[in-house]
């Protein structure tokens, strides 16, 4: 029989991580700060919302942009909270800021051309531009720089076949933001040489001090940016699959054709329940949102009190909610942390190996954990790292 | 009361037994500030007092509770206060509250039988000069506590994937 399966599908780097998060599953009565999701369930408003609309009978697929009402809305939301202009003509929802990804990868890239990518960095990028036959590139991003990108880095990476940019701020895994000025300097170099920008704003909500500032807001930069968001994050809507992506029109009308053909349209009762979460914003000023928010700050504030109290060194996050420590202080890599920490005390975290080739000797902790989880592991940790010293 | 006490207060009212140290953690300041905070609060009353929130239920704790809307006429000078005074004293009495609308005290009584507390609302608060009636209304199942549902629907069904 022949082989069936298609190569690049085989020689996609199966991820070191799901074998940690197998290991576990498996052991019993562990404090995990290795999830990427808010613990919060999503307010009872929204979900009354999806209730209502199912007994209304809403079941069918609706337009493959999305409901328009709920474009609208977007377009409104991302207008009055983050000073963007886009059309709801030009917005389209997606099954989550993932497909809005594959989608961006898909319609832009060409065969062997490469595609940036600031390391560490989210999961799914690297993979879903080989599966997009392009070449993923890493950049550094260093701890000294706040894990910000450099344009010199930058302009270091790009060769004759580099054709866009993924940049993630606020950024999993390791928090960091962009300043305006920081990101205009990237600008600069992207516009220099021509290049794409997908920015990947699914945690814009989440910055704790500075106020998010997009780069599809800088001067030049909205024709050559495809803008990602979703609900997952802010709103605390990870199982619904809730995303939307802005582009100018030819890249839309490319994304759109893809969406189309692939996906037909996101499930209507998401859509409804993302029209109340925006609705229900608008009414009061996101106190919800900003709710939760404050108290991923109260966390995020106890988590780098903790970290620096058992000896661990952390670059202090100012968004999502993810810290990134050095566990260098340990002797140990961050894989080898990871791995020993969960056997000796039930604490998972994620090596920081798991977000490419640039974070080895970090790991990465969720704070949107339970104070009580967040509290025991921390004793946990001091209890392991006392033992190292 | 200043923004640092709102959010102390934010952060006990969450989980009372959570240590200064870590409230200071929580908030970026220094624990004796929280310390100094927390015991002003303690004074001035603000806070009454720390408790646990109890699931009868869930104990397997046989206690009945009722709701007892007490009418009453208002006496002359000290109106509502002395009846509702008095009636606070017992310590069967969880709560008492001065109503708006068809009543005029709410008043929440924790007892070990029905019998017990129909005996109360007949021997003690009936017989009060100027109450004029009462309806007790027992409590059947709790469904959310002080802000926290009982039946958890909240409880951390995360799994561990890609994100
Ligand atoms: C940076 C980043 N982008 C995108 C996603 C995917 O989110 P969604 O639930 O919208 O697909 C995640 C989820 O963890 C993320 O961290």
């Amino acid at each position: 029989m022949r082989d069936f399966v298609n190569q690049k599908a085989k020689l996609l780097q199966p991820s070191g991580i799901r074998k940690f998060f197998d290991i576990v599953r498996e052991t019993e009565g562990a404090i995990s700060l290795g999830v990427g999701e808010p613990d919060f369930v999503t307010p009872w408003k929204v979900r009354a919302a999806a209730i209502t609309s199912l007994q209304r009978g809403y079941t069918q697929y609706t337009g493959n942009r999305g409901i328009p009402a709920l474009l609208e809305l977007i377009s409104r939301y991302l207008s009055e909270r983050f000073a963007l202009d886009y059309d709801p003509k030009h917005i389209l929802i997606t099954v989550g800021g993932s497909e809005a990804i594959d989608l961006a990868l898909r319609a832009c890239v060409e065969r062997g051309e490469e595609v940036l990518i600031p390391d560490p960095a989210y999961v799914s990028y690297s993979p879903l531009v080989t599966l997009a036959d392009g070449v993923p590139v890493q950049v550094e991003c260093r701890e000294e720089d706040n894990f910000v990108l450099k344009p010199e880095y930058l302009e270091r990476a790009i060769t004759e076949k580099t054709k866009a940019i993924i940049l993630t701020y606020p950024n999993n895994p390791t928090g960091a933001i962009m300043t305006k000025e920081e990101l205009e300097k990237i600008a600069a170099v992207i516009v220099k040489h021509d290049l794409l920008v997908i920015t990947d704003e699914i945690y814009a909500e989440l910055t704790y001090g500075k106020k998010h500032v997009s780069i599809a807001g800088l001067p030049d930069m909205k024709e050559r940016t495809i803008y990602i968001s979703g609900f997952s994050k802010a709103f605390a809507m990870t199982g619904w699959r809730m995303g939307y992506v802005c582009a100018p029109a030819a890249i839309d009308e490319a994304m759109f054709k893809i969406h189309q053909y692939g996906i037909m349209c996101a499930p209507i009762t998401s859509q409804y329940a993302a029209i109340e979460a925006l609705k229900d914003g608008f009414s009061d000023d996101f106190a919800t949102v900003e709710d939760m928010r404050d108290s991923y700050d109260k966390r995020r504030k106890f988590v780098l009190h903790s970290l620096a109290e058992i000896g661990l060194q952390c670059f202090e996050p100012q968004g999502a909610f993810y810290a990134f420590p050095s566990v260098k202080a340990s002797g140990l890599s961050g894989e080898a942390f990871a791995e020993s920490l969960l056997k000796e005390e039930k604490v998972a975290v994620v090596p920081g190996s798991a977000f490419g080739s640039f974070g080895g000797d970090n790991v990465r902790l969720s704070y949107a954990t339970s104070m009580q989880s967040l509290s025991k592991a921390f004793d946990k940790m001091g209890a392991f790292l006392s033992k190292r010293k | 009361m200043t923004a640092l006490e709102k959010n102390i207060l934010d952060i006990l009212t969450e989980d009372a037994r959570i240590t200064p140290k870590k409230i200071a953690a929580m908030l970026s300041v220094d624990e004796n500030e929280v310390k100094t905070r927390i015991a002003r609060m303690e004074k001035t009353g603000v806070i009454v007092k720390y408790t646990a929130i109890v699931n009868d239920e869930a104990a397997d704790e046989s206690v009945v509770e009722a709701l007892i809307e007490v009418k009453v006429t208002p006496k002359k000078k000290e109106g509502f206060d002395g009846i509702a005074k008095q009636i606070a004293a017992f310590p069967e009495v969880k709560s008492v509250y001065l109503m708006s609308g068809a009543y005029d005290l709410a008043v929440l009584i924790e007892d070990r039988s029905l019998q017990q507390v129909a005996r109360f609302v007949s021997e003690r608060i009936s017989t009060f000069d100027g109450v004029i009636s009462t309806a007790t209304h027992f409590l059947l199942k709790k469904y959310k506590i002080e802000g926290t549902v009982t039946e958890r629907e909240d409880a951390d069904n995360r799994i561990l994937v890609q994100a």
